[in-house]
């Protein structure tokens, strides 16, 4: 009698968590379920920004912080053709270009960018997996950028177009890109960056210039940057989704 | 004779004992009503917080990784018999292999921190597994809040869970009594005993809002906010690591919860905390 019940419930407990768990596994996969856990994100951002404001720093560290290695994740190496001829001569001919909503288009040498006011702070990164690094960064306020350039009444966010393809070989190629508000693009921290602890930025990093916006993780501030746009809304660009990965399901809001 | 066979139910369960009994409101519906959330958010919580783990299965000490030297990792190593699960502690190595750093996924051995059936989503899905987790977050924290607000104002915390002097006192005989299996009954089973008053006590004030503030604490925006969450965890590494003991920490709560619930009366509690009604042996004016 006794066994029988453990049985019973030994088997019904089983059960529930299989059911349990695959329900939840299949629940993934209804749109509707995971349009609904992204409203969360809505939540999340308005309650972080009540909290940090529009100017609260991130956090600085001191030199003693610094990784003796820092960790390059993602796409180490555009490695197209294009690329590799700009990498082979020192990037003398990259150049940005700042577009879309605004009053005056620009289109940015590596040179000018170096010759334009800088800021450097030693900052943690956070990769959404859960890892962190220390590293000093050297680059150009974003801020005197879009200053330069005016953007619009209408514009909302700024879109960074990048040189780093993420699709599989014979895909049609599918290049990085990313996408800030105005409030995050301005804020003072986030720099256009072109040295990593002192040195000409490594290709691993983003060589010439990656974007720095140090309240949010890392997928969030790209590599390989060629071309900036303002924009009014993000929806008809690419997987409509503001970026990359937000394109493959993470959130658009990376502050936490 | 319709009664005779749901009787012997109730008796069988424990819920109309032989003796005369009387029945004595336990938990109020608030109590109740957040206990059964709590109880799912913390489920939906550690599977998805797994989940989120296996994209990096390593923990360290302070402000950034130190890849190198991690407290724990779990890793997958080649061998000639197939990938090796290893997870590392400290200075000592364990073979894990089907459980942490190498299990199986759709029937394959793939690398991962935790097995799929332990992690929500089940197969390697960080977007999903963050999705899930901050929804419940939200959950969890506006239940917790709601919870400590109402048993702050109505004394719930300060009158049943708050251990008090003479609950100290009565902690070494408790814990023997608890080791032979003996719990309070009749009057003394009206209130929470010294062990149930410091478990709960110290897992809804002292685990609760340390796992929520050492999660806050991982986010680089709340970060900007609130500088001095780093230095009270010393750094967001230790924070993950603190909020990844947390965790465990529930989960332990969590069985030995289950168990204790289960020696001192499965039906008689569980229905107290569904429908509020708890038997106490004896007679109602003591």
């Amino acid at each position: 009698m006794a066994d029988n019940r453990r049985r019973f419930l030994a088997r019904f407990g089983a059960g529930a968590t299989t059911l349990l768990l695959g329900g939840c596994t299949s629940l993934s996969e209804q749109p509707w379920v995971v349009s609904l856990l992204s409203e969360v994100e809505i939540l999340t951002r308005h309650a972080q920004r009540l909290f940090a404001g529009e100017h609260a720093l991130a956090p600085e560290f001191s030199k003693n912080d610094i990784a003796p290695v820092f960790r390059a994740n993602g796409t180490l190496n555009p490695d197209t053709t294009d690329y590799n001829r700009h990498a082979a001569n020192g990037f003398r001919d990259w150049r940005i270009e700042v577009g879309g909503l605004v009053e005056h288009p620009l289109s940015i040498s590596m040179a000018a960018l170096r010759a334009m006011p800088s800021r450097t702070q030693i900052t943690r990164h956070d990769c959404v997996e859960g890892w962190s690094c220390i590293g000093q960064w050297t680059g150009t306020p974003l801020n005197l950028i879009l200053a330069a350039a005016k953007p619009t009444a209408a514009a909302r966010y700024v879109m960074f177009f990048c040189a780093d393809n993420m699709a599989q070989e014979g895909d049609p190629p599918q290049f990085y890109y990313e996408s800030l508000d105005l409030l995050e693009a301005t804020h003072p921290q986030t720099i256009l960056a072109y040295k990593l602890n002192g040195q000409t930025l490594p290709i691993e990093h983003g060589a010439p210039v990656r974007l720095r916006a140090e309240r949010q993780l890392g997928y969030k501030m790209p590599k390989y940057i060629k071309r900036i746009e303002l924009v009014d809304e993000f929806k008809t660009v690419n997987g409509g989704h503001g970026g990359y990965w937000e394109d493959q399901g993470y959130s658009w809001w990376g502050g936490i | 004779m319709g009664i005779e066979p749901a009787m012997s139910i109730r008796r069988a369960l424990g819920l109309a004992p032989r003796g005369p009994h009387y029945l004595f409101s336990r938990h109020r519906l608030l109590v109740r009503v957040s206990h059964w959330i709590n109880a799912g958010c913390l489920a939906f919580l550690l599977m998805s917080g797994l989940q989120i783990f296996n994209a990096h299965p390593a923990l360290y000490w302070g402000q950034s990784s130190d890849f190198a030297h991690p407290l724990l990792s779990m890793t997958a190593l080649d061998s000639d018999s197939g990938p090796v699960g290893v997870t590392q502690v400290g200075p000592w190595h364990f073979n894990t292999t089907g459980i942490l750093g190498v299990s199986n996924e759709d029937g394959m051995p793939m690398p991962r921190g935790f097995p799929e059936w332990a992690t929500l989503p089940g197969p390697q899905w960080l977007a999903m597994g963050r999705l899930w987790h901050f929804a419940f977050a939200w959950l969890f924290v506006i239940n917790g809040l709601l919870f400590w607000i109402y048993s702050i104002v109505r004394g719930h915390a300060r009158h049943d869970l708050l251990p008090t002097k003479t609950d100290i006192a009565h902690l070494p005989r408790e814990i023997v009594d608890h080791i032979k299996l003996k719990f309070p009954k009749g009057e003394e089973a009206k209130r929470y005993n010294a062990l149930q008053k410091l478990a709960y006590f110290s897992v809804i004030f002292i685990l609760g809002p340390l796992i929520v503030l050492t999660g806050l604490t991982m986010s680089p925006t709340m970060d900007s906010a609130f500088p001095a969450l780093l230095w009270i965890f010393h750094g967001r590494q230790t924070a993950r690591t603190i909020h990844f003991i947390c965790a465990f920490s529930f989960l332990a709560f969590f069985i030995v919860h289950i168990v204790m619930v289960v020696l001192s009366g499965t039906w008689n509690n569980l229905r107290s905390m569904i429908t509020g009604r708890y038997v106490i042996e004896g007679n109602k004016d003591g």
